[in-house]
């Protein structure tokens, strides 16, 4: 055989692989962006064309009406006035807990890494046992304590005719969340903060900087990386969260998202509105999203930075 | 009465023990330097006065103060940190004020003493820059003047040097030199090079194992070691050290050493002959210097004592200003400093001039010098 027919063999080799991966990739991008692509295209559709048509065919006659519709009338339970009193409730959630626990998650991993204790590697070890507790475990002592927390919020409210927030549903889950993400929190700047040079916060401490200016003016302006991805990772966890918010705000008023979508499309009654639902799933979803496009080159970032030492 | 005085200083992590009492007395405007193989504790004990790590005995005073007890911020003291610690968020400008606006010092007050530090260090063009805008030599610079900005009571310098490049370290050495001179301010100086020690300080403390070997002038360590570790740490290329035998002949004690193609030499020892009867027909170390050992046109003419041999040279190393020559006494490898043009060629004999003046002993057992 001479070497221009091995090396033709060898290209033809190359390409069979890339077709083959090539083809995979596609594949897979296909199967896993077509929940997506239907919820899209169903959103713009009209009932009409929902019932007659194919689901997989693009609208006919765009129309946003879906949209509307699930932002401001749908019904969730028994009131209808859409679910953008619930997109609220879980944004005045989210942003609270992941600020909270962002930020006592740097706390945690400034100290464990630059003003290591006896026993620092034990109270590590703790934190990160927090990480695989299963959700479900959590459910009734927590409930036990919300419910104390409750009578303690109504104790003020006789006493000093306030509750300070005490029994309030979304500080409960603004509670529960900073304590069931503490330990991720943690482990994330723990991670980053190890490979941290010492010698930056030796030469505050020379120049004067107290525990938390040190915190403030030095550790926390060179932390954006790993605050992106703790707040991407907690923003997306908290916002999509259904167990505890359907256990500790199943009902009534501080209703979170997650929640409300869920009670939208259960509604027995009536025509299912699959456009309405659609829409309201995208509006849902839509907060996550946004957080991952504007912050996502971040993310991959921070994640290799924690990764490579630490 | 002493400006730097640290007196019985022990240090310990549970059963480890990294500083093993020490003492170290530094008059005011000397330049201390902490030399020591790595892990001889040097920077530990340079720790110790910054206030960054704890004592578990023993006292520090500056200027008749006992700073032992007090938090880093509180000594009156500026440190230049190896990697510089330069914080990224701030500008240079941010980097040198850092420590005055902790310290509340108005703004324009602080605006002063930038320029003014600027100005000495000549970085006035960088203010505004961050750290990762600027070159090795340019962020040394930046941390020594967020050391000097404070006109502390002393310096503390950790291996300052050692990040730059061959060149920018020989003229950042003479900077630093420059600057001890023109502001007369107390500095204790942390290295692994000797080169450095001998260049820069008033005073040398050689650590090895948490203890200080030697303390004193750069003269007196180079020329006066107290043991065979000091005399084989300071210098380059280092002080050979052969074993070499006292012996007594009619005109006094001589050393012999043995010799690779003829017989040993017989070395007469001029000075110090009382301490070294007790070793008659015993071993000794003999160590001389390079430069002490040269070519006899070369040799030093005002030595009282010099002794003529002829060597076997093995290797001929020309190094531009002076010219190696390795030979072998005593069962060792020597090195002699001959002039750049001496004539002499690897495989020959060659005549060599020692220069006892300069020539030490040690006992070999306990490694301590004996004259």
């Amino acid at each position: 055989m001479s070497a221009a027919t091995l090396s033709a063999s060898g290209n033809q080799n190359r390409w069979i692989g890339r077709v083959a991966i090539y083809g995979l990739l596609i594949l897979f991008a296909i199967l896993y962006l077509m929940p997506l692509f239907v919820m899209l295209v169903t959103s713009f559709k009209t009932m009409d064309e929902i019932q007659n048509g194919n689901m997989l065919s693009l609208p006919q006659a765009p129309t946003l009406d879906p949209w509307f519709k699930a932002w401001g009338e749908t019904c969730v339970g028994l009131t209808c006035a859409g679910i953008k009193g619930y997109f609220w409730n879980s944004l005045k959630m989210v942003v609270p807990a992941v600020a909270i626990s962002t930020i006592l998650g740097a706390l945690n991993g400034y100290v464990l890494t630059k003003w290591r204790f006896p026993g620092h590697t034990l109270v590590f070890g703790l934190m990160l046992f927090a990480c695989f507790i299963p959700f479900q475990s959590v459910l009734l002592p927590m409930a036990t304590i919300l419910g104390s927390l409750g009578r303690f919020g109504m104790a003020l409210q006789d006493q000093i005719g306030m509750t300070l927030g005490f029994g309030n549903p979304t500080v409960n889950l603004v509670i529960v969340h900073v304590i069931y993400g503490l330990g991720f929190t943690t482990l994330f700047f723990r991670n980053y903060y190890e490979a941290f040079p010492n010698e930056l916060v030796r030469a505050a401490q020379v120049d004067g900087a107290s525990f938390f200016q040190i915190f403030r003016r030095i550790m926390l302006p060179n932390s954006l990386p790993i605050i992106v991805v703790t707040v991407i990772y907690q923003f997306t966890n908290i916002w999509n969260d259904f167990l505890f918010a359907s256990a500790y705000a199943g009902s009534g008023e501080s209703m979170p998202m997650t929640v409300a979508l869920n009670n939208v499309v259960n509604t027995s009654t009536g025509v299912v509105e699959y456009n309405v639902n659609m829409a309201a799933a995208m509006i849902a979803a839509m907060p996550t999203l946004l957080v991952y496009i504007v912050a996502g080159r971040y993310f991959v970032r921070g994640l290799m930075a924690g990764a490579v030492k630490g | 009465m002493a400006f730097l005085h640290i007196s019985g200083l022990r240090k310990r992590y549970g059963a480890l023990e990294i500083l093993k009492g020490i003492d170290i007395e530094l008059e005011k405007g000397g330049f201390l330097v902490l030399v020591g193989p790595s892990g001889c504790g040097k920077s530990t004990l340079l720790n110790t006065i910054a206030g960054l790590e704890t004592i578990t005995e023993g006292d520090i005073k500056v200027d008749e103060r006992s700073i032992a007890g007090l938090h880093p911020s509180k000594r009156d003291i500026a440190m230049v940190f190896q990697s510089y610690a330069l914080y990224p968020n701030m500008t240079v400008a941010g980097n040198i004020a850092f420590g005055m606006e902790m310290r509340g010092v108005p703004a324009d007050e602080r605006k002063q003493a930038i320029d003014k530090v600027a100005k000495v260090l000549q970085i006035g063009h960088l203010l505004d820059r961050k750290p990762s805008q600027l070159s090795g030599g340019q962020r040394q610079r930046v941390a020594m003047g967020r050391a000097l900005v404070r006109d502390p009571k002393l310096f503390l310098f950790d291996e300052p040097l050692s990040n730059l490049d061959a060149k920018l370290r020989v003229d950042m050495r003479t900077e630093i030199k420059r600057l001890h001179q023109t502001t007369g301010k107390t500095i204790v100086y942390v290295t692994h090079d000797q080169i450095e020690a001998m260049t820069l300080a008033t005073k040398i403390a050689v650590m090895k194992e948490g203890i200080v070997q030697q303390f004193g002038t750069p003269a007196e360590i180079y020329n006066n070691p107290a043991n065979m570790f000091v005399a084989d740490f300071m210098g380059s290329p280092a002080m050979n050290l052969l074993s070499g035998r006292i012996t007594r002949a009619d005109d006094g004690l001589a050393v012999a050493l043995e010799r690779a193609g003829g017989e040993a030499i017989r070395l007469p020892v001029a000075a110090a002959q009382a301490a070294l009867a007790q070793y008659e027909n015993r071993d000794v170390v003999f160590g001389i210097r390079p430069e002490a050992l040269t070519d006899p046109e070369g040799a030093d003419r005002n030595a009282s004592a010099l002794a003529e041999n002829d060597c076997l040279i093995e290797v001929v190393e020309p190094a531009g200003s002076d010219t190696f020559a390795v030979t072998k006494l005593g069962g060792r490898e020597v090195v002699a400093r001959l002039r750049a043009d001496a004539r002499i060629r690897a495989g020959e004999m060659a005549r060599l001039a020692f220069n006892l003046d300069k020539a030490v002993f040690f006992d070999p057992q306990t490694q301590a010098r004996i004259a």
